[in-house]
């Protein structure tokens, strides 16, 4: 396989970043933290199917992730929180099915991603989904934010709380699967949450702290492909130590 | 009695979650101006019939508003932690873009300083305000978009005593000046002999249904909270 052009994977990563970060501020104030750190473990067994069929294998991650997010939901609308320990099980489980049955050219990519070796169609499932993340958000922000702080005061207001959950938790689905491509099964929800709670270490309201975690999810996916690129490293597990750094520096502004 | 205007009538309410039955057989009416306080015990079914009549719940009877009504709720559970990245200005935004407004909505609830308010509370986590000022921000939430009837599920919640009192003394200013219709429900029977003018007691049936000092009698309390609350009836009865 042909590694693509630097410009290529800078753009998509950063994209992929900036989806990844905003998405995962929501995560946070939806107290799920957990939840989307370990969501992307998930999608291992689905690379896996794909991978023995010779599809795509975003297309076999969506569809784990999907999966697992129907699960997520269920248990939302079942009790009033997720239940951390089924998502627990659960999510270990998965990544242990998976391991056993990836093919073993692909495990590594699988586990810790290689955007060097993004596709075209990569590049245009990336470009397509994140402009339908940004545009779905914009539009389902209020509702999700209300829902959040409460559930009954959203439900008095007319908004679909069920609803408006599952939307979002499908976007989180869609940008898990397209950054498997940056930082692997292990990472990507490192990808979702580290941005977000460095952004959360400096903001004092909602629009700062959402632009900023989109923002730092943006840099820490440029800066570390950049990084990695020079010294030849691995970019995965790099832009994710870089999303470390970023929260490292912002604890030194808490708020 | 004529010349008011009855705003809610419920006839025989009932809900039902699976087969559990959580209210049955509540009839009551509200007219306006009016402060109905629905008080029991844990778990009676409070809650559940704010949100039958708000819609939320499937139930059955009969729930009839006036017609053109603007119903505002502020429900019991907010989750509003200290850490949540939400200034009260982009809360308060969520209900009514206007910034003027917002500001008026502030004054009413008594935080009168638009200094303050400027520098001191909109630009604030809202989690970061105490108790009191959180209640009185939500007050000012229900108040925004000029409803006719306010709902409020335990508006004192997690305030000192001093503090509810100051609550509650701005729920009937509110009510006062601009002629609200309240139904709240409210776990203090002191409340409820100050501040409403009719109350319901539930326990999934109505127990007691009247003005405060005429129903709230040993008989019913006893019913009502099984036994132990009799006293309550010596502390205010018109007996002394």
């Amino acid at each position: 396989m042909t590694t693509n052009p630097l410009f290529l994977q800078l753009l998509v990563g950063t994209l992929i970043g900036l989806g990844a970060g905003y998405l995962g501020s929501f995560m946070i104030l939806k107290r799920m933290s957990l939840v989307g750190d370990v969501i992307s473990h998930v999608a291992l067994p689905g690379i896996a199917v794909a991978l023995i069929f010779e599809i795509n294998p975003f297309f076999g991650a969506f569809t784990a992730l999907f999966l697992a997010i129907v699960g997520i939901w269920f248990l939302e609308r079942r009790t009033e929180l997720p239940s951390e320990t089924l998502v627990g099980i659960f999510f270990a489980l998965s990544l242990a099915l998976g391991i056993l049955i990836t093919p073993e050219p692909e495990l590594l990519e699988a586990l810790f991603g290689d955007i060097a070796k993004i596709g075209p169609t990569d590049a245009l499932i990336t470009f397509a989904l994140i402009a339908i993340i940004f545009f779905t958000m914009f539009r389902i922000y209020r509702e999700l934010t209300i829902s959040i702080i409460s559930k009954q005061l959203a439900q008095s207001m007319g908004i679909n709380v069920s609803k408006t959950s599952f939307l979002f938790l499908l976007l989180v689905a869609a940008i898990v699967a397209i950054g498997l491509k940056v930082t692997g099964v292990f990472l990507m929800g490192a990808l979702v949450i580290v941005p977000a709670a460095a952004a959360k270490n400096v903001s004092i309201g909602l629009a700062r702290f959402t632009k900023l975690a989109a923002l730092f999810g943006g840099i820490s996916a440029l800066g570390g492909i950049l990084f990695a690129n020079y010294f030849n490293l691995h970019p995965g597990p790099i832009v994710v130590l870089a999303s470390g750094v970023v929260f490292l520096l912002t604890l030194l502004f808490k708020k | 009695m004529a010349n008011q205007e009855t705003v809610l009538t419920v006839e025989n309410l009932g809900v039902k979650f699976d087969d559990n039955e959580v209210l049955k057989g509540l009839n009551f009416f509200v007219q306006k101006g009016d402060v109905l306080a629905i008080v029991g015990p844990n778990g009676s079914g409070k809650s559940v019939l704010f949100r039958a009549l708000l819609g939320l719940v499937p139930y059955s009877g009969k729930i009839q508003w006036a017609p053109r009504l603007k119903v505002s709720y502020v429900p019991q559970k907010f989750n509003i932690d200290k850490d949540m990245p939400l200034s009260v200005e982009e809360f308060l935004k969520f209900k009514e873009k206007k910034s003027e407004r917002i500001i008026n909505a502030l004054k009413s609830v008594g935080i009168t300083d638009e200094h303050h308010i400027e520098h001191h509370i909109l630009n604030q986590r809202i989690g970061w305000l105490s108790g009191g000022q959180i209640q009185r921000v939500l007050i000012a939430w229900s108040i925004l978009d000029n409803p006719d009837i306010l709902l409020f599920d335990e508006p004192t919640a997690g305030i000192d005593v001093g503090g509810e009192e100051t609550i509650y003394n701005l729920l009937k200013k509110l009510k006062d000046e601009r002629g609200f219709t309240i139904l709240l429900i409210s776990h203090d029977l002191n409340i409820v002999y100050k501040y409403a003018n009719n109350v319901i007691c539930v326990n999934k049936e109505m127990v007691c249904y009247g003005e405060p000092h005429m129903v709230l009698d040993p008989v019913s309390l006893a019913k009502l909270y099984g036994g132990e609350a009799g006293f309550y009836k010596h502390e205010h009865g018109h007996d002394h």
